[in-house]
């Protein structure tokens, strides 16, 4: 007879293991040298698996990128054509240990940031921010994309090894506890966090420089203040990967989305993806786009969320409000709170000042989100359909309910 | 008993609306107080998730290997 499993009990093993996570960015490397699998030939990208013919146009023109940033096909026509023929192995970031933003795509040349979770010693991987704009990850191809990818790659990355190196590793559980009171929530807005990271790590980057690193990234890091994004992206896999294989749980440990489907993995059923068609983000656009010209909901960042930060931590960054169209500040509450109704936890560690420095709504249980119909509420970039064009807008969407009612019904399954 | 509803109808209206918000917005523009309870029905009144989550709630035993209920 199986032994009886206490679902309570197990979420609580769940909850501990995300509340006791302690990110650490121990390194920036190439990602064959850390991603075990990820050779030539295979590209990794964002959310559950999609096969090149089902891909949406910013994720096939980020693969072109890609495929001409490691000079697998020297231009657009032959890029294509070596996907179509089947000679790239796709595969999701998330069965990598890795996340990528919007596309999400990452090959074997591109340097990823390593974070190590210190309480469990997991390692989560994630590229290094382009900047805003014209950008592989929106699905931007053109030579300066390239060129872009190639500085970071044999100037931005090597400095910042250096750096990371000589400070002896940078935690980022404090940085990101301090950014929220600075008026971030960590997936639209990270304007507190990368000037943190960037105090935390002048001092190395001097001594890099110094000893033959280049100068030149102070500008790239000053420029940009989304570049802590995929740093914080790194930290939220880190802390939550650990939550992968607790038979029982009800909590869920991913979210993600390819462009096509929305999906969610919970911890009681391991790595098995519950998909539905990705929602289209409601928000605002730059100067000439609209919402006819949206991609459906895109990328790896949703593991903000899944963490308890980006629209779960809505309450703490009335800056990000107007960005996304997300109506009042008041409104930006009534988000916090409401994620407040379908969470196990709040992490003391990210307090939300708004809210009397109340911990964010962390732990999703997949039976509070059917119960309550209550879906999950996410902070998001808004990328051109079209291939080439690159990010249109920011807004907010909600994950699909159906990806969790599937779950719900797999857990019934298994465990009821 | 009768006295304890004496005057409730000549009294000004506060209310609490459960649920449906047209009656509470109906209410709103007739310039009655109303305070409204963002309310659902579990699992948006699904009887067969609402079972499920019955089962869900609490213990629960896996599975055994042939696919029938262990525990």
């Amino acid at each position: 007879m199986a032994e009886r499993l206490d679902i309570e009990e197990a979420n609580r093993s769940a909850i501990e293991r995300l509340l006791g996570g302690e990110p650490v960015l121990v390194d920036v490397a190439p990602a064959s040298e850390v991603i075990q699998g990820l050779a030539g030939g295979v590209l990794l990208h964002a959310g559950p698996p999609i096969p090149w013919e089902e891909m949406c146009g910013p994720m096939r023109a980020a693969v072109v990128g890609a495929i001409q940033y490691e000079e697998w096909a020297g231009d657009v026509a032959g890029a294509e054509a070596l996907a179509a023929r089947g000679e790239i192995r796709f595969h999701p970031n998330h069965d990598f240990g890795a996340v990528g933003p919007m596309t999400g795509i990452t090959s074997a040349s591109m340097p990823v940031f390593v974070v190590e979770n210190r309480a469990f010693g997991n390692r989560a991987f994630c590229t290094i921010n382009e900047g805003i704009g014209k950008v592989l990850r929106f699905g931007a191809n053109d030579s300066q994309v390239i060129e872009r990818l190639r500085w970071i790659g044999v100037t931005l990355a090597p400095t910042l090894r250096m750096a990371v190196e000589h400070a002896g590793g940078v935690p980022l559980g404090p940085l990101m506890s301090r950014a929220l009171t600075m008026g971030d929530e960590m997936h639209q807005r990270n304007v507190g966090a990368t000037s943190l990271f960037i105090r935390e790590l002048a001092p190395s980057l001097v001594r890099a420089a110094a000893a033959g690193g280049q100068g030149d990234v102070m500008d790239f890091l000053a420029a940009n203040d989304q570049f802590f994004l995929n740093l914080a992206m790194a930290a939220g896999k880190a802390i939550m990967d650990p939550l992968g294989e607790v038979p029982g749980s009800t909590v869920v440990w991913a979210m993600s989305r390819n462009g096509r489907d929305f999906g969610i993995r919970v911890a009681g059923t391991g790595k098995r993806w519950f998909t539905s068609t990705a929602l289209m983000p409601r928000g605002l656009y730059f100067p000439g786009y609209t919402a006819e010209d949206a991609n459906p909901d895109l990328g790896d960042s949703a593991i903000l969320e899944t963490v308890g930060l980006g629209g779960f931590a809505m309450a703490a960054s009335p800056a990000v409000v107007g960005f996304v169209g997300a109506g009042t500040f008041q409104d930006a509450l009534n988000y916090t709170r409401e994620m407040n109704e379908i969470t196990l936890g709040r992490n003391a560690h990210f307090s939300l000042p708004t809210l009397d420095f109340q911990g964010t709504p962390s732990g999703i249980d997949v039976r509070k989100v059917v119960e309550t119909g209550i879906a999950p509420v996410i902070n998001t970039g808004i990328a051109h359909k079209e291939a080439g064009v690159g990010q249109v807008g920011a807004g907010i969407v909600r994950a699909p309910i159906e990806c969790f009612t599937q779950a719900l019904e797999a857990l019934a399954g298994e465990l009821g | 008993m009768r006295d304890r509803y004496k005057g409730l109808l000549g009294a000004e209206l506060r209310v609490v609306n459960i649920g449906l918000d047209l009656f509470a917005t109906a209410l709103e523009e007739q310039g009655v107080t109303v305070i409204h309870m963002d309310w659902r029905p579990s699992a948006g009144g699904d009887a067969r998730l609402g079972e499920l989550l019955e089962r869900l709630k609490g213990g629960a035993a896996p599975r055994s290997p042939d696919g029938g209920q262990g525990g």
